[in-house]
């Protein structure tokens, strides 16, 4: 019995700094996809201002709740509009925004296969 | 005269970046609340800065015609000047109720600001670690909010109250 309880608490010490390890990553996450309003170009996870500081500490309460990332990120644009995030939502005003570079990715390929098939077939004849 | 596609494609792509860079550099890039015109306040309970067992929410606030929410701090230079506008609200309509939400401040400090400027507030809310003004879109003081029984949002101002923004709302409550 007391060999089990050994073998619990020896378990319990090393997950519980694995779970807040992976608490702290998603929380780091969040912080960087996060715009600080007051601060050029900053996230909040490389601001020390009063603003980041607090929506820091909403954000480590939401967590805390459960609640997901995109949860909180909803919540916030409600509050801030959509420029409190970096990454775009996806929505009809941005689709070319999310499309173009893969279009642009696929369209140089082509267009590179092209040219190179061009010069083989000159170069054959 | 023979134009290859490849040149047409080259040209096509260097006019099109052109005119998205063009337009990009005309675009605001400063932070705007306009967007947040017609959201809704919710989820919120607030204590009173003297009493912690007396609170306000979102129901009290559907009872107001309308209500001017006003994040202020002793410690905060242009709450001092908007302070005038607000006592002129408070005492020209009373279909307005004006709300303070004293903001990461010490309880006896505010009370010798409201002291000595004098209370335009029907009701004063405490938020001592800031955490109720993320709730309400803040992201500096003084920012106050203008809205409706509904909870909508009328109006939000960012910076102190002035005479332009006290007559705007005046206006706006008719």
């Amino acid at each position: 019995m007391k060999l089990k309880n050994f073998f619990f608490i020896i378990l319990f010490l090393f997950l519980a700094p694995l779970h807040s390890s992976e608490e702290k990553i998603k929380l780091l996450e969040i912080y960087k996809n996060l715009r600080c309003l007051v601060c050029q170009g900053q996230s909040i996870a490389d601001s020390n201002s009063d603003f980041a500081a607090t929506l820091k500490l909403v954000v480590q309460d939401q967590v805390n709740e459960g609640k997901t990332k995109d949860e909180i990120y909803v919540f916030l644009i409600n509050k801030y509009g959509e420029w409190i995030v970096y990454q775009p939502t996806f929505s009809k005003s941005n689709l070319l925004l999310w499309i173009l570079p893969y279009f642009i990715f696929i369209a140089g390929g082509l267009f590179i296969f092209l040219i190179i098939r061009k010069s083989k077939n000159s170069k054959a004849n | 005269m023979k134009i290859s596609i490849t040149k047409i494609i080259i040209f096509g792509f260097i006019i099109f970046s052109l005119s998205v860079f063009w337009k990009g550099l005309k675009i605001n890039n400063n932070y705007d609340t306009k967007d947040l015109v017609g959201s809704r306040i919710s989820n919120f309970q607030l204590p009173e800065i003297n009493n912690d067992e007396q609170y306000i929410s979102e129901e009290d606030l559907k009872k107001n015609k309308y209500s001017l929410i006003n994040f202020f701090a002793s410690w905060c230079a242009p709450c001092r000047a908007e302070h005038k506008y607000l006592l002129s609200l408070s005492n020209k309509n009373s279909e307005i109720k004006i709300i303070g939400i004293n903001f990461k401040d010490k309880k006896i400090n505010a009370n010798n600001f409201l002291k000595e400027l004098g209370n335009p507030y029907d009701f004063v809310g405490k938020d001592t670690d800031g955490k109720t003004s993320i709730l309400f879109g803040i992201y500096g003081i003084p920012e106050s909010i203008l809205i409706n029984n509904e909870l909508s949002v009328i109006k939000k101002i960012i910076g102190p109250i002035d005479q332009i923004q006290h007559d705007d709302i005046l206006k706006l409550i008719q």
